[in-house]
């Protein structure tokens, strides 16, 4: 018989009764692959999904861009392209109704010419769309109707205009569902535009023109001819193929990300894999001493048993994407709200073999290193039973072992991430994570080992010494156990910290939570009154200037933005594009610190002094005593940086890129933002209803709806992350399941003989419970150390807000870890405590 | 001190009864001594195990030290071996996870409750006592795998003694052993049955062991074929 046809008959042979006990192996890769196959086959539809759409996603061939009205200029530049054009201008607005005396920020588009050229706007009722051009008609968001209290029919005022609602909007291509959260949208003829009387002084809003060129015209082509004339008069171009590059880049950047999640279930499942091989080599090396008499080569042996590793991990990585495709079925509820596409969702079968092959990879690898013990195994083991299958640490196969799965896990990584850096990075944390959770678990059996005080009761000893038991399976749950609590605590950690820093309802700090935007100046007055008599407290007035850079240290920005070099001491291009809404004051908010310069004291020379936030000094380029001239109106004013200072933008403050020092702007044209504190919510509502009426063209912005957005957005965001991040805590239970289920032989035997000395079912049920609350506790505490670590990083680095530990729920997590554990732990040892013991004596009568 | 009547135990295996033991009387004094002797299946460990109360008769009942062990249940059993009864394995049976000194000291320690009561120091002054006995005091702090098979046995019986029993059993006590070891074990069970006065009842296959022990029954098929004392068989 050839070696082949031996190794493959003896592996099918052994394999009938081994399938029992590699199941550990099998259900422990499953998860992982079904994560994997879950998100990568959900992004593959994403991607095609914005592929099939990607016109309809835009609208048009050609979008042009700015944020403040064409120039003539622009305007015939756009005419002389030829086609079909259309043009949008969108802002934010009140808008009220009279019937039910509702009012609520909106996003208003208004639409003049018959877009979009590709794809629909479908609206409830059908056909709405096309009536929106014949007259004074709204199409509003379902929200803002309930928000409301409206129905279709209700007349809605815009600005100083009312308009028919004619439906509802059912969808718009490109859109992102959650969007709604932060203001419904509306939509109106944009003839009407102007009398809305809304785009005043100071308002800001987003003007686009859409073309269908002429067909045989490359939109691509035309978008970088005019790229560079256009850039002076800060208009940018966008191509249905810019906008699909960059959608796929942000799609594919999620399923990575997402991916990567996944990504650590299976490698913790590969740690379920080596635990399972290392039990079950140790069960099987009576048969590989017996196969090593009859004259088999260690080879083959080897051979016998990866073959068995390898079929069983095929069969966990077949079991895990065909969960992976029914988990995948799940996914558009999670991050729909999230995506701009509408995604059809069907088997990505690149997915499916990619997540297969990646499985039954992982199984092998990790299945190698506990494998390279049966090399050793002697035939003299049959005869003499108390043989160890280690590796010898000095033997150069456990090296390369070793070698292969460092490399998978960087490969894998680098892979799943889409770039080097990142998977460098991620498989270093894993790295990391791992080697002190190890450290830890390795501490635990360390100072089992040593003899507690007498005082301890007996069972907590016995219970704490079972954790170094030969073949004890200590590291690997507080591996897998750890790893999935890491992962939870860790996103619930930032969760936590993003919106501590978002909260404006607490109380202790007083924080505003209601804001007037664009008040002009002479309704200035009438609003204190309306405020006085509400009894609303409120924040000095903040003046605000729009104003724009017209030089750099004496070069005119329209010379910068026509060159095209690209230099890295030239200054950004959005820091020259951008419109600057600068304030003047005399001091420092709490948000502000200064890093560089002084502040002013008293009023302003000339040129005026001013305070420029740090980020935007580095990509403008500019330090202490640099000239910066503005155009504030079309009136050049001179000014000179004398301090940079840092800004805390996560604050819903306003925040400025610029101050200016006093004296200087308070003739300039101007328009106020009040802030005031205002708790209950139904003041909130009235006011934002007489203020509508009044003034309609103040925006008046209720920051509690504001942060009960972004909660929302956050949350959807994290539901999404820790979706996948449970794979890898099911994978941890499954692993940790696998350990009792292997060790449960030895545990029986130990639990009769303790029965045997004379200990009640009681006693010895505690010994179990000793155990397993040692056992999680400590990995959700070492989990939960590490977390704290992370989440401090990436709270500190990555999000730039203060870190707090919520103490309360970070024990609640390190509770249920371990409550999680005793319960697997227990209900996995109730065969311990049901045997007789007679179970010692018979096993050994035979 | 241990009386059973009509003892007969019957497992169902493969959907048949199976009698292992059948219809088992004797009447065993207190300080006996007592060897049951057989061939391989004949019953002798099932009957060590009916007897110490790890598993209840199919018929008939035991009577322990005057207590009736079918009327207790599983834990008061427990209870019981706790308070009265040593054991000693062929393959030694120690915790792998604690030192020797703490495998002598668990019998005592489920006895008083972790050493609360007892008073630990009480505790661990007897059990290197027992150790010292058996000559192992200077090996207390070593883990069974670092022991020979003779000392773990020797750990065993030290064990088996810590709680004062009134009755040992031992199942095959020397069947690991070689024959000097094996002796070293007899010789300290003998000692240890006449110093303290316990009951001594043991399963083997060694004649030499046998032929220390005041009383043999021999069992085949389940059943008393022999029944003798200081070597006078007398037939069942």
């Amino acid at each position: 018989m050839s070696d082949l046809a031996f190794v493959v008959r003896m592996a099918w042979r052994e394999g009938r009764a081994a399938a029992r006990r590699l199941l550990l192996l099998t259900v422990a890769v499953a998860a992982g692959v079904g994560a994997l196959v879950a998100i990568n086959s959900f992004t593959d539809n994403l991607r095609e999904s914005v592929a099939r759409q990607a016109q309809a996603l835009l609208g048009a061939d050609l979008a042009f861009q700015s944020r403040r009205e064409f120039t003539p200029r622009v305007d015939s530049l756009i005419d002389s392209l030829g086609g079909r054009e259309a043009r949008t201008v969108a802002f934010g607005a009140m808008t009220y109704v009279a019937r039910t005396s509702g009012a609520r920020l909106a996003q208003a588009t208004a639409v003049t010419g018959s877009f979009p050229f590709y794809g629909e706007i479908v609206t409830s009722p059908a056909g709405a769309w096309a009536e929106l051009q014949r007259g004074r008609n709204t199409i509003v968001d379902p929200s803002l109707l309930a928000a409301l209290g409206a129905e279709v029919g209700d007349s809605l005022t815009v600005g100083e205009t009312a308009f028919a609602i004619i439906g509802t909007i059912v969808s718009v291509p490109g859109d992102v569902g959650i969007r709604s959260a932060f203001g419904p949208r509306i939509f109106l003829a944009g003839r009407y535009l102007d009398e809305t009387n809304l785009l005043g002084f100071g308002a800001r809003a987003e003007y686009e023109a859409y073309l269908q060129l002429p067909p045989g015209t490359d939109p691509q082509a035309v978008a970088e001819h005019y790229r560079p004339q256009l850039r002076p008069d800060r208009v940018r171009i966008r191509t249905v193929a810019d906008d699909r590059e960059r959608l796929d880049a942000a799609l594919t950047r999620l399923g990575n990300f997402l991916g990567l999640v996944a990504l650590v279930a299976l490698l913790l499942g590969g740690l379920g894999v080596a635990s399972a091989v290392h039990v079950f080599i140790r069960q099987k090396l009576d048969t590989v001493a017996v196969l090593r008499c009859l004259g088999a080569t260690s080879g083959q042996v080897f051979a016998i048993y990866l073959l068995q590793a390898a079929v069983m991990g095929l069969l966990g990585s077949v079991v895990g994407a065909a969960l992976g495709l029914v988990v995948q079925q799940a996914l558009p509820a999670l991050l729909s709200d999230l995506v701009p596409v509408d995604v059809v969702i069907r088997p990505s079968w690149r997915s499916v073999v990619m997540g297969i092959g990646t499985g039954l990879w992982v199984a092998i690898v990790f299945a190698l290193l506990p494998l390279l013990g049966v090399r050793r195994v002697p035939p003299l083991a049959a005869l003499r039973r108390d043989f160890e299958p280690v590796a010898g640490p000095r033997e150069p196969a456990r090296w390369m072992a070793l070698a292969l799965l460092a490399a998978s896990v960087l490969v894998l990584a680098v892979a799943q991430a889409g770039d080097l850096v990142h998977g460098l990075a991620f498989s270093g944390s894993i790295a990391g994570a791992i080697a002190l959770l190890a450290l830890a678990a390795w501490l635990l059996i360390r100072l089992a080992r040593r003899r507690l005080p007498a005082g301890v009761p007996y069972v907590w000893r016995q219970g704490l010494a079972n954790l170094h038991r030969p073949a004890n399976q200590t590291m690997m749950v507080v591996l897998a156990i750890g790893f999935g609590a890491f992962l939870l605590a860790t996103l619930f950690l930032v969760q936590q910290n993003l919106l501590n820093e978002l909260d404006v309802s607490s109380g202790s700090e007083e924080r505003p939570n209601f804001v007037f935007f664009d008040v002009q100046p002479d309704q200035h007055a009438p609003l204190d009154t309306i405020l006085d008599a509400a009894g609303v407290d409120r924040a000095p007035p903040v003046p605000i200037v729009p104003m724009r850079i017209l030089s750099l240290r004496g070069q005119p920005v329209s010379v910068m933005l026509a060159d095209t070099t690209d230099s890295d001491s030239a200054p950004r291009g959005w820091t020259l594009r951008r419109e600057y809404r600068s304030t003047y004051r005399d001091s420092l908010t709490d948000s502000e610190r200064l890093i560089e310069g002084s502040w002013w004291s008293g009023g302003s020379g000339s040129p005026v002094e001013i305070s420029v936030e740090q980020e935007l000094a580095l990509d403008l380029g500019v330090e202490i005593g640099d000239e910066i001239v503005w155009d504030i109106q079309g009136v050049p004013l001179a000014s000179r940086v004398r301090s940079i200072r840092t800004v805390d933008w996560a604050r819903f403050e306003p925040n400025f890129f610029v101050v200016f020092a006093p004296g200087a702007l308070e003739r300039a044209p101007h328009s106020i933002v009040t802030l005031a504190r205002i708790d209950d919510p139904a003041l909130r509502g009235r006011l934002q209803r007489i203020v509508a009426e009044r003034f309609p063209n103040v925006t008046s912005l209720d920051l509690t709806m504001l942060q009960a957005a972004i909660e929302q957005l956050v949350g959807r965001v994290s539901l999404a992350i820790r979706f996948m991040a449970l794979f890898s805590l099911i994978t941890g239970v499954l692993v940790l399941v696998g350990a009792i289920a292997t060790s449960r032989y030895q545990r029986v035997r130990e639990g009769a003989l303790l029965k045997t000395l004379g200990a009640t079912r009681s006693q010895v049920l505690r010994v179990v419970f000793a155990e397993y609350l040692a056992l999680g506790l400590l990995a959700a505490t070492a989990a939960v150390g590490l977390s704290a670590a992370a989440g401090w990083a990436l709270a500190r680095f990555m999000f730039e807000v203060p870190f707090a530990f919520p103490v309360e729920a970070i024990a609640g997590v390190i509770g249920l870890t371990s409550l999680l554990t005793v319960c697997v732990g227990v209900w996995g040892s109730v065969e311990v405590i049901r045997k007789t013991p007679l179970e010692v004596l018979r096993a050994e009568a035979t | 001190m241990l009386r059973c009547e009509q003892l007969t135990k019957t497992y169902v295996s493969g959907g048949r009864d199976l009698t292992v033991l059948k219809d088992i009387t004797f009447h065993l004094e207190p300080g006996g001594f007592l060897a049951i002797i057989g061939p391989s299946g004949s019953g002798k460990t099932t009957l060590l195990g009916l007897l110490a109360g790890l598993d209840r008769p199919t018929a008939g009942k035991v009577l322990l030290d005057g207590t009736d062990l079918g009327a207790l249940d599983e834990d008061d059993r427990a209870r019981l071996r706790r308070d009265r009864v040593g054991f000693v394995f062929q393959s030694f049976q120690l915790v792998p996870t604690l030192t020797a000194l703490e495998n002598v000291q668990v019998p005592l320690e489920l006895a008083g409750n972790g050493g609360r009561t007892g008073g630990a120091s009480a505790i661990e002054q007897r059990a290197m006592g027992l150790l010292g006995r058996v000559g192992l005091a200077e090996r207390a702090h070593h883990y069974p795998a670092q022991l020979s098979g003779g000392e773990q046995q020797r750990v065993a019986l030290a064990r088996a003694f810590s709680n004062r029993p009134r009755i040992l059993f031992a199942d095959e006590p020397t069947g690991n052993l070689d024959a000097r070891t094996g002796h070293v074990i007899v010789e300290l069970m003998g000692e240890l049955n006449r110093d303290l006065g316990t009951t001594l009842v043991l399963v083997t296959h060694d004649p030499d062991l046998a032929s220390r022990a005041g009383r043999t029954i021999r069992l085949a098929d389940g059943a008393i074929v022999s029944d003798s004392r200081s070597g006078h068989p007398v037939p069942a």
